[in-house]
């Protein structure tokens, strides 16, 4: 159950190259630069860019080999575009019922379900040219299931969008994992975005595979840019323990000895949830201090430490089985003498919560 | 009812049967021309090839050049005893020459341009991106032309059967190479008129002239105002 991918494809002076399998369930997001092949390889992946050699395997279906080439009408896929390429001749009820007319498996939602979860019902009448680009979106998104696809392609879809509008699509994005359950790949060069949705990640740069793996794994690990990045920051789970009515807070469980409190999330006790927290926001203490205003303190072990620029060192804390990491100046780091093993502080300033919880993440 | 009788008494049987003519003859002809334009002009709108400005230059050829030079090779064509004539008889057809069958084809010829130009814009205009999205829906070459590549060149299909049927209309010189003058068989209006300007029949020659332009008129007319406002797009924005 995964797809096989094995592709060269060259392109004026860019080639694409790269060797892997992919899992086909759950988000699976392409990350890296602009100009790294991400839409190539995704067009690829689509049957609408071709490459004379390579392979490709969905499951148990080829889909491209030495012999065979399965055109893309055929390959039971969805794909949203970053533009959203809906039918200028037809409103939104016909844009939707071009694809459910033509899709792939029977048992699949109906226009009416989709338009609900979507928010598009009030829009049915309307022509692609009266929507806003944030509305345009969601009918592509909403098009796009309705074909009943075996895997769903999406291609930058926020990237045209402002960020209230592409923040609205996200959410949409994540509450649709209740309705329905297929495999999506998803390019982005925005780790913020991925981080919400994704839960494993293959990172490409200059056309190369640079690393795949689950997304937690690969935001924490120092050798990967992504870490080195500005706004790098470490992804964690956890569960909800209670919910502080009298201060507004919300107590999670990282893991058996490791509690954090964060204003109060609207999941369910015991729901699982993602947190997101951004290395420039964790300061290291060489003890619990008790006069610190900062709420959430966790004793931690150094994983390993690399140095990043003239003045920064980025630090790497071991929780139980997870990791956080704390960006620092050489400065304080060598006041500290902080070093690989050691027990530690780590003060963190702010977590974001990357969903509403749901009990099966 | 009054008008009519009138303008019975003031065309003839044969000014009549010239308009039947054209009209078959222009409305045949325009069939023929989207048959045949239509995948010349997808041709041309998406080719990569090197010849394609030539087999353009041939396409517009009728364009610049006099009816005459047209209709003088296709007599030759036509002849009974050359290539073209022989095989026409061979495939079951009566003699080619001064047949309607060889108005038919000298007008395809003739009007070529005035249908593959505006089909090539509009599929030139055509956002290829929208094919992409259509064929992960599973929409195969053949659905992908009739959902998407027809409605949206809507506008280059009716500009081009207009135009197309206008200019069959109103040709002349190729007819009269090639179709010589048959009353009720080959003479269509244009050269009716001629016919009765020659032999002094002026009041016939002025209904005809009179309503040849009042007809363009009103075609032209509805090309124009057709292609003004059109809403193919309803919010008048295509995002490709």
């Amino acid at each position: 159950m995964s797809l096989q991918l094995d592709v060269d494809l060259q392109r004026d002076d860019f080639q694409l190259q790269l060797t892997g399998t992919l899992p086909s369930d759950g988000v699976t997001a392409i990350y890296g630069p602009s100009g790294a092949g991400k839409t190539t390889l995704l067009r690829w992946i689509a049957g609408l860019e071709k490459s004379a050699a390579g392979e490709l395997r969905f499951r148990d279906e080829v889909w491209q080999d030495h012999q065979r080439f399965i055109p893309t009408h055929q390959r039971q896929i969805a794909y949203v575009f970053q533009d959203a390429r809906l039918f200028p001749h037809l409103n939104v009820e016909g844009n939707l019922a071009y694809a459910y007319q033509r899709r792939f498996n029977q048992q699949g939602p109906s226009p009416t379900q989709v338009g609900d979860w979507l928010g598009i019902t009030a829009l049915l009448a309307h022509f692609p040219g009266q929507l806003s680009s944030g509305q345009q979106q969601r009918v592509a998104i909403a098009r796009a299931l309705l074909s009943s696809p075996k895997i769903l392609l999406m291609d930058e879809p926020l990237g045209s969008l402002d960020k209230p509008a592409g923040q609205k699509i996200l959410h949409h994005l994540q509450a649709l994992r209740q309705h329905i359950n297929i495999p999506v790949l998803y390019v982005s060069h925005d780790i913020e975005e991925l981080s919400r949705i994704a839960q494993h990640l293959l990172i490409l740069e200059q056309g190369r595979m640079i690393e795949q793996g689950a997304l937690m794994d690969l935001c924490s690990r120092l050798e990967l840019s992504l870490s080195h990045e500005e706004n790098a920051a470490s992804v964690i789970s956890a569960s909800i323990l209670n919910h502080d009515t009298h201060y507004g807070l919300s107590e999670l469980a990282i893991d058996s000895s490791h509690r954090l409190f964060l204003a109060a999330s609207p999941g369910e006790i015991n729901d699982n949830i993602r947190l997101r927290i951004p290395a420039r926001d964790v300061s290291i203490a060489l003890s619990a201090s008790t006069d610190s205003s900062i709420l959430n303190i966790l004793p931690c072990t150094i994983d390993s430490i690399e140095q990043t620029g003239e003045s920064r060192i980025l630090v790497r804390l071991k929780l139980e089985q997870q990791f956080l990491l704390a960006r620092l100046t050489k400065k304080s780091a060598d006041k500290l003498q902080l070093a690989v093993g050691q027990r530690v502080y780590a003060q963190i300033k702010t977590a974001a919560l990357l969903n509403e919880g749901s009990p099966h993440e | 009812m009054r008008s009519l009788i009138e303008m019975n008494s003031m065309l003839s049987a044969a000014d009549l049967a010239a308009i039947v003519v054209t009209l078959k003859l222009a409305t045949i002809t325009t069939i023929i021309l989207l048959l045949v334009g239509l995948p010349i002009a997808w041709w041309l709108a998406n080719t990569r090839v090197r010849a394609k400005p030539l087999v353009e230059a041939i396409v517009a050829l009728p364009l610049v050049l006099p009816p005459t030079v047209l209709g003088f090779y296709l007599l030759l064509a036509f002849a009974p005893d050359s290539p073209v004539g022989q095989l026409w008889q061979y495939l079951g057809g009566e003699q080619l020459a001064f047949s309607f069958s060889a108005l038919v084809i000298g007008s395809v010829i003739y009007s070529l341009p005035f249908a593959v130009q505006p089909l090539q814009a509009s599929f030139e205009q055509l956002p290829k991106s929208l094919l992409e999205a259509a064929a992960t829906m599973g929409a195969n070459g053949r659905d992908q032309f009739f959902s998407i590549i027809l409605p949206l060149s809507r506008r280059g299909i009716i500009g081009a059967a207009s135009l197309g049927f206008a200019h069959t209309v109103g040709e002349f010189g190729v007819i009269l190479m090639i179709g010589g003058n048959i009353p009720g068989e080959t003479q269509v209006l244009s050269i009716a008129l001629y016919d009765r300007v020659e032999t002094l029949q002026y009041s016939s020659a002025h209904w005809m002239a009179g309503g040849l332009i009042v007809f363009s008129l009103l075609l032209l007319g509805f090309i124009y105002r057709f292609n003004k406002t059109a809403s193919l797009y309803p919010a008048g924005r295509v995002r490709s």
